[in-house]
């Protein structure tokens, strides 16, 4: 049922939207403001929605309760909202912070839009898997099996009432065959597009705990648009050093080893897991690879540089490679790709100097929507 | 909103509720009652209480959080009474009867405090048509005026909302003092003196610089606008700011809604402990069945429960009540009372007065939350309730237990109840610095203000005046001057005098 309130909560979502988008900057560049919260929200905390009024200092007011404890025991977080009619009387002194919920999809959307990013078009969007039929609506003709009883009486009962033939005494409804009803359908197309995510990490030394923060930030804000375009997405986690190896989420972000870089490791492992289970011509692949671009040997930089044109890039939709500059410097890495692939657009580097850098990094990924 | 037909086993209920509230002395407007489903009661609650407001998304946050916390379930709102006449109630559906019982019970005396305390006796009684019509004036402004610019607006006005007189309706005005009531005009005063001395001992010189001199001190006087500062900002800014009509029109309903919920901020610890005290006699004395207890007392231990740090003005205004029926009924009050010192006999005293009912009518009528407070919260009460003051804690980092001295607790609760909780600011000079700029003087009560609001809310006070405002205040004991103009703020120390 549509409430009076609707109007006045859709106007609150959409002023929450603005903020939310004015403040994106603060919000990616400052990873740990948005929280997540159960499997498809986030809550945002924003600071400037409610009303300013003057008001008392929270530090110097103190309050009076009620209860056990001794002079110098701390309160704990007071509870909110378990009282009804939680009264202006003995508020706590509040953050001037509110809470909001905002989807997934919802934040997916503002970032879109305050990027400019453009549709993803997904590799075979044509190919069309399968159909669902719909019952959509009501014909004339049809099958029996498919005839709308209630419809059919109801048009029949029309008929006959507007013919005057109706005797509410002796109601005997006859449907003839133009009152008949049948239902119809209607084949829906379900597109099917697949999509991985291939998220590789160099975990050696130099990549610190800041330069590792980045890059969580960085894949929360990819994840969530790629999420936003493909239905049913897969995440791999790849982190290397000199070896490979495929790790779940939470220890991608955590691990921290050490020792020497070989990325080639990474691509090998990332071309063999496309290999054996993601064929091209069915899925849209992202690899995304971070560094801080200190790779061993040129040899090795070779190595990769064939490996993903020989591998890599021919199945994925885009190769997106982000070098985070650690504290000691960045790496020759990146101007290696961009001097072997500077014509290819499958291919997009992006430095990032620091957390304010992130937002622009991925406006480079995925601004050009493949 | 849904009207339901009102079921029958309510209603009987309800005359069951209400005929054991007017044995027991209550008087109460009428009351309706509606039976509302969650969302409808979680959109009522975000408008305050009222079926209808204008449009603002204020209260669709309102909604939001209340809609939050209901299906997380946190909280969920028993009981919502207006004060009109009639009153109209919800009661949320689905319920058990027992909390049915108890929220009639308790409404009964909610009405009762409306219709014969002295603080509501002025406020709009038919306010459910006032509210309507408000919601019909913004929208046709918004109409007018494009929904954002309206729609900013009011976010300005209700910023400055609070800078009320909540004693406004009840101040007798004396208007037309008269002019030249301090002295004869213009006339110096001289010493007496025979008269050929008279042109030495009052030298004509003197005297006419005296005169000029007090003309001018007259002049200034004169020119002082407001002459006394002024509480009521929201009425001065209707007075005297710049405003379009429509303008004008929106802050003066916004001041109207402010006035007409000053009464309830005022008296909320009274108001609930008022309603707790009869929905809990009226229940266990007699409409429960037996078999209904245990949930009534669940429930009613769910109302009454304290937590660290949060006063419940149910349970503070409950027992506080309980006290004084229990004081009057055995004669402890009075200055044979106050004067004893010994502590068995005070222990024993009982006069067997029996005047408890009696002066607990007498207080619902007069007294509101902070005058209630000061008088009948008594060293043994807090004792007994355990009270105890908290404040923030700069080397721990922590909210902690102050204080549980009966003084520190008694001075914390009512300094935080004084002005509802709100700091005084007052227009102390619309013609400042002679360019017509706006001067408001914070009047510092010990804690000083929040200064990030108070720097916006400078900034919605220009929007409404147009040109420059000052705040005078004190922070950490330095006078301080905040300038808001063209939306850039300076601030500067200055005189705060005491």
């Amino acid at each position: 049922m549509s409430q009076k309130i609707d109007l006045d909560h859709g106007r609150f979502r959409q002023i929450i939207r603005g903020k939310i988008k004015q403040n994106l900057r603060k919000y990616i560049s400052q990873g740990e403001m948005i929280a997540r919260k159960g499997k498809d929200t986030v809550s945002v905390p924003l600071p400037q929605v409610d009303i300013p009024h003057f008001k008392h200092g929270g530090k110097q007011q103190g309050g009076v309760g009620q209860g056990k404890g001794d002079v110098g025991d701390p309160l704990g977080q007071g509870q909110d909202g378990d009282e009804p009619g939680a009264g202006q009387a003995g508020d706590r002194p509040g953050e001037h912070l509110v809470e909001i919920e905002v989807s997934l999809q919802e934040l997916a959307e503002i970032l879109g839009e305050e990027l400019e990013l453009p549709r993803i078009e997904p590799k075979g969007a044509a190919k069309i898997v399968s159909f669902k039929d719909k019952y959509t609506g009501i014909r004339t003709t049809g099958p029996e099996s498919l005839r709308h009883f209630r419809r059919t009486y109801r048009q029949a009962m029309r008929r006959q009432i507007s013919m005057g033939t109706y005797d509410p005494k002796n109601p005997v409804i006859i449907p003839i065959r133009d009152d008949k009803r049948y239902r119809s359908w209607r084949s829906e197309p379900l597109p099917q597009s697949n999509a991985v995510i291939i998220y590789m990490m160099d975990v050696s030394g130099s990549m610190g705990d800041e330069q590792k923060e980045i890059v969580r930030i960085e894949s929360f804000w990819i994840d969530t648009w790629l999420r936003s375009q493909y239905h049913g997405i897969e995440s791999r986690y790849i982190i290397h050093d000199a070896m490979a190896k495929e790790v779940d989420r939470d220890t991608f972000f955590r691990t921290r080893e050490s020792g020497g870089t070989m990325i080639s490791s990474a691509y090998k492992l990332c071309a063999k897991m496309i290999e054996d289970e993601y064929a091209p011509d069915q899925w849209n692949i992202y690899p995304f690879h971070f560094s801080d671009g200190d790779n061993w040997s040129v040899d090795d930089t070779v190595t990769c540089v064939e490996l993903l044109k020989t591998k890599v890039l021919p199945a994925c939709n885009l190769f997106a490679y982000g070098q985070v500059e650690s504290p000691y410097g960045s790496g020759q890495f990146i101007k290696d790709l961009r001097e072997h692939f500077d014509e290819d657009e499958r291919v997009v580097t992006s430095e990032i100097k620091g957390k304010d850098a992130i937002m622009d990094s991925i406006k480079d990924f995925l601004g050009k929507g493949r | 909103m849904m009207h339901k037909r009102f079921p029958a086993y309510l209603q009987d209920i309800q005359d069951d509720v209400e005929g054991h509230a007017r044995a027991f002395g209550l008087d109460f407007f009428p009351i309706l009652y509606e039976v509302l489903d969650y969302k409808t009661m979680n959109e009522v609650a975000a408008y305050g209480g009222f079926p209808t407001r204008y449009p603002h998304w204020r209260f669709g946050m309102d909604y939001e959080q209340l809609s939050k916390s209901y299906e997380w379930g946190m909280s969920k709102i028993y009981e919502m009474v207006i004060n009109t006449n009639p009153a109209y109630a919800y009661l949320l559906e689905g319920n058990s009867t027992v909390d049915q019982k108890t929220v009639m019970a308790h409404v009964c005396g909610h009405v009762d405090f409306f219709k014969h305390n002295y603080f509501f006796s002025k406020t709009n009684r038919k306010m459910i048509d006032g509210m309507a019509n408000h919601a019909s004036l913004v929208r046709r402004h918004m109409e007018r005026q494009g929904q954002d610019v309206v729609e900013d607006f009011i976010d300005t006005c209700l910023s400055l909302e609070n800078l009320i007189d909540p004693m406004s309706a009840f101040i007798v005005r004396s208007r037309g003092k008269g002019e030249g009531e301090d002295g004869e005009d213009g006339e110096v005063p001289r010493l007496r003196a025979k008269q050929y001395m008279d042109n030495f001992i009052n030298p004509p010189e003197y005297l006419e610089a005296q005169r000029k001199k007090k003309e001018e001190e007259k002049k200034k006087q004169r020119k002082r606008f407001p002459e006394e500062p002024q509480r009521d900002i929201l009425l001065w800014l209707i007075q005297h700011a710049p405003l379009e009509t429509w303008q004008r029109n929106v802050l003066e309903i916004v001041r109207d809604e402010a006035y007409y919920f000053v009464p309830q901020a005022m008296t909320k610890i009274m108001n609930e402990g008022w309603a707790t005290y009869w929905h809990s006699k009226i229940l266990t004395e007699k409409a429960l069945d037996a078999s209904e207890i245990i949930d009534y007392a669940d429930a009613c231990s769910g109302i009454l429960a304290t937590s660290p740090g949060r006063l419940n003005p149910y349970k503070l205004g409950v027992e506080l009540f309980r006290n004084i029926e229990d004081r009057w009924n055995r004669g402890r009050f009075g200055k044979e009372w106050e004067e004893c010192d010994s502590m068995d006999a005070k222990r024993d005293w009982d006069r067997r007065l029996g005047l408890g009912q009696r002066k607990l009518f007498e207080v619902r009528k007069l007294y509101n939350d902070v005058t209630f407070l000061d008088e009948f919260f008594t060293l043994e009460f807090c004792l007994e309730q355990k009270f105890y003051s908290f404040g923030f804690s700069e080397r721990s980092g922590n909210w902690e237990i102050m204080s549980r001295e009966f003084k520190k607790v008694k001075e914390t609760m009512l300094r935080q109840l004084t002005n509802r909780g709100q700091p005084f600011i007052y227009v102390e000079d619309g013609n400042f610095e002679n360019r017509s700029e706006l001067l408001l003087r914070h009047q510092h009560e010990g804690v000083d203000l929040d200064l990030a609001q108070a720097r916006d809310t400078l900034r919605n006070l220009y929007k409404v005046w147009t040109r420059p405002v000052s705040l005078l205040t004190r922070v950490e004991g330095k006078g301080k001057l905040l300038r808001c103009d063209d939306s850039s703020i300076t601030e500067k120390s200055a005189d705060y005098p005491a």
